[in-house]
């Protein structure tokens, strides 16, 4: 059942990654990249790792996701803008260096170690966030200060300026 | 059992296939949506390291890491509308007024 339920969200999550990058309409690819992100919080789950997969739920597809559709929707993009920009040879190329480089990269993992047995409490909320606020507790807030400036930055660059 | 290795390719796809879209698409939002790919699939190599290692800290940074994201997505958007109402174009080759 694992064995049948990765490979569902593995060749989902690349197909469906492979359409963001292919598809001409945005409306298209933001839908095709709400599919990847759930397919990979599938996988997080196959990790163990039911917090983050939750947190990829919630914040990626949702909030995340809604605010690119609503900003494509806003832009109301014409027709004639919509087209697969690039030549068929730059796309070409394009996949057969890649191909070589995830071949290359792949290379380096040695596929069939098993895996150790998770700890006890691996990946829970009770894990994590005891970790988030004693040895990641700097990083933890240098991210809300870092949010804080992203909320400012969006309200005034965003804000129609009167003249 | 799935052994870990193979997230990690499924990464290395992911990846690959966002950096191709930065680099051969010129549709601003598409480009956007390209770098969420690729933040993904590190975050993907994240939450497979952490269950190779049995460490919690991978989830941590993949947390911090969905932050980050998100704040670059809305500074990007917010950016992106400007140019819009600007120039009544996302295509980012039209966007030459540096060059001139």
């Amino acid at each position: 059942m694992e064995v049948f339920l990765f490979w569902i969200f593995a060749v989902v999550a690349m197909g469906c990654g492979f359409l963001v990058v292919w598809h001409r309409n945005p409306m298209n690819s933001a839908i095709y990249l709400v599919i990847t992100m759930l397919c990979l919080a599938g996988l997080y789950v196959l990790l163990m790792s039911g917090f983050v997969a939750t947190v990829q739920i919630l914040i990626y597809a949702g909030a995340v996701m809604v605010l690119m559709l609503f900003v494509i929707m806003m832009l109301n993009l014409r027709a004639d803008t919509l087209q697969r920009e690039g030549s068929t040879r730059a796309w070409l190329l394009a996949g057969v260096v890649g191909v070589v480089l995830v071949f290359r990269i792949a290379q380096l993992f040695s596929i069939g170690d098993p895996n150790p047995p998770p700890a006890e409490d691996f990946g829970t909320i009770e894990a994590v966030g005891a970790s988030l606020f004693s040895t990641y507790l700097l990083p933890f807030e240098l991210v809300a200060v870092l949010l804080l400036i992203a909320v400012i930055g969006a309200v005034i660059l965003a804000k129609r300026s009167t003249p | 059992m799935i052994p870990v290795p193979y997230y990690l390719v499924i990464s290395a796809v992911l990846f690959v296939t966002g950096a191709v879209g930065v680099l051969l698409r010129r549709n601003a939002l598409i480009m956007l949506m390209s770098l969420e790919l690729m933040l993904n699939a590190v975050n993907l190599s994240f939450v497979a390291y952490a269950r190779m290692l049995n460490d919690t800290g991978g989830h941590v940074i993949v947390f911090l890491n969905i932050a980050v994201a998100a704040a670059e997505a809305v500074v990007g958007l917010a950016i992106l509308l400007t140019i819009f109402r600007n120039r009544e174009t996302v295509n980012v080759d039209h966007l030459n007024l540096m060059r001139h």
